[in-house]
């Protein structure tokens, strides 16, 4: 069948390769996750079924449900994000929609949407979909991964429309302060940059709260920040996200939505409403379990001599192999079976690192840190 | 979060983390780490370290038996006196005093049924002050000491994803 030119273009991910190696072999252990390995709080799971069980199996709102909007605009009261749950937040199909309605509703053809790298893999795909074209923004291992004002201004990002931020940053683990975000927010508005602010890892900061750049002055009408259940509340499967903004940008977002969507799925809002009503304590333990394994992890690859910057947030190390990832990644696999993902798959400024989930158990990231300790020594 | 506290939630987990571990883990160094177990151990905080064991697995296991016990009091006798002679007896696993129908709660294990039989009705319920003795033996045990009893790996996800 002929295909079209803008499927035929698109390129395969990067990660597929590695994924397609791991799954040859039986024996691996994967720090190549990018999910939790917790299950989604059992009381969310049974509000799903019991949704099932009283027949709520029709459309909710466009929109999604009052309740559910309601109690979204609530728990971003928690990052002093203020949003009209009637006209300011959408649920979507996973926080991947919630992205592709962003690029679809603010991108026009020809527009030029400036990406921080390395970063999450879907961004640059979904620029091209809706006819925009990506400007690299690479940041830095010297700068702990943080976006720049001077690394905007390097990459000609003041000529862009559009920048997209993506803090806790998978792959990197990086996260912003409220400062770094200050001279990045001053950048956007005197370059009168749109910005859509990826912050699905939000709830997965260590030691330190997470900072948003739509709450610096003058960037709530300029910014949707995308979020959703995936990352903190072990939702992944369930796909449910949502974006908050202002309201002419829902509103565009929604008209798109519900031509293709119509609504995101039923039961997971039921799921989602338990979540946010009652797991707190679940998710607080899951974040203190993250944090004793990232700090294991990183001095682990510290100690053997792969320099990692501590990562203040999401579930990843992003430790320096000193040299090609790639050759890294593979041999690492094939010669102790532990598959890790090499940075370049997430753009320009990864390669030479590698990313590590932490998403595993304990007694498993032991054994996979012993395993690369003894590759290393023997490389 | 005090050294302390950090130090207790691991071990809560995994009595057998090494020092350097629970350091790298908590972000204490190894000296605060042996100083914080030390003194929990010291002020009864914690009082040891044992296996989650499953011994429906074991070949030659043991049975459990949950026993309620209902006691009457004097005024020379306390719930503390009672609980002091019960515990000392070697099958008696836990003692909690409880609220509700019933003042104690005992975890008992024994080689046989019989055993935990004969300890509850030639130990326990001639006690003078034992008034009633409900004894439940476990059928089957699920989860215990926070950990889910099944044979585990049922990690479905893709093992590469972004």
């Amino acid at each position: 069948m002929r295909l079209s030119d803008r499927a035929s273009d698109l390129p395969e991910s990067g990660i597929r390769k590695f994924f397609e190696l791991a799954e040859a072999r039986d024996d691996v252990i994967s720090l190549g996750v990018g999910e939790p390995d917790f299950s989604a709080p059992w009381a969310a799971r049974t509000a799903a079924i019991d949704s099932l069980e009283r027949g709520k199996t029709s459309y909710t709102s466009n929109r999604g449900m009052a309740a559910l909007r309601e109690r979204i605009a609530a728990h971003h009261e928690r990052y002093d994000q203020s949003y009209d749950p009637t006209d300011e937040v959408l649920v979507t199909t996973g926080a991947s929609e919630a992205v592709d309605l962003a690029f679809r509703a603010l991108v026009d053809p020809g527009d030029t949407v400036a990406v921080h790298e390395p970063t999450y893999i879907s961004y640059g795909p979904g620029i091209e979909l809706a006819g925009g074209e990506q400007l690299t923004v690479p940041t830095r291992a010297e700068d702990d991964f943080a976006l720049t004002r001077e690394a905007l201004e390097a990459s000609g990002a003041a000529d862009a429309d559009l920048l997209v931020c993506c803090y806790p940053n998978n792959p990197t683990g990086a996260t912003m302060t409220e400062e770094e975000y200050a001279e990045v927010a001053a950048f956007c508005r005197d370059e009168d940059l749109r910005v859509i602010a990826d912050e699905i890892y939000a709830a997965l900061t260590y030691g330190a709260d997470h900072a948003s750049i739509a709450t610096r002055p003058g960037m709530r009408e300029r910014t949707v920040v995308v979020n959703g259940f995936s990352k903190a509340y072990a939702m992944t499967g369930l796909r449910l996200g949502y974006a908050l903004g202002p309201s002419e940008a829902i509103d565009a977002m929604n008209r798109i939505h519900q031509y293709t969507m119509l609504s995101a799925p039923t039961t997971p809002q039921y799921a989602a409403i338990e979540a946010l009503d009652r797991c707190d304590d679940e998710v607080q333990e899951m974040i203190d379990e993250y944090n004793r394994r990232r700090r294991l992890v990183v001095s682990r690859f510290n100690e053997m001599g792969l320099d990692t910057f501590e990562p203040g947030g999401a579930f990843y190390a992003f430790p320096d192999c000193g040299g090609d990832d790639e050759a890294f990644a593979e041999e690492l696999l094939e010669a102790q079976g532990v598959a890790v993902v090499p940075g370049s798959v997430f753009g320009a400024g990864g390669e030479g690192h590698l990313r590590v989930s932490y998403a595993t158990s304990m007694r498993e990231l032991k054994e996979a840190t012993d395993r690369i300790a003894t590759f290393v020594e023997n490389r | 979060m005090d050294a302390e506290r950090e130090v207790l939630d691991v071990l809560a987990r995994n009595a057998r983390e090494d020092i350097d571990d629970i350091a790298a883990q908590t972000g204490l160094d190894a000296d605060a780490v042996a100083d914080a177990i030390d003194a929990l151990e010291a002020d009864n905080v914690v009082h040891g370290y044992q296996a989650v064991v499953d011994w429906d697995r074991v070949d030659e296991g043991k049975i459990r038996a949950v026993v309620e016990i209902n006691v009457e009091l004097d005024r020379e006798t306390g719930y503390e006196q009672v609980a002091d002679r019960i515990a000392k007896f070697p099958a008696v696993d836990a003692l909690h005093l409880v609220s509700g129908d019933y003042d104690f709660a005992v975890e008992v294990l024994g080689e046989t049924m019989q055993d935990v039989s004969r300890f509850i009705s030639e130990q326990v319920a001639p006690m003078p002050e034992v008034t009633q003795t409900v004894t439940h033996y476990i059928m089957e045990t699920y989860k215990d000491g926070g950990i889910r009893f099944e044979d585990g790996d049922d990690d479905d996800r893709l093992s590469v994803s972004p």
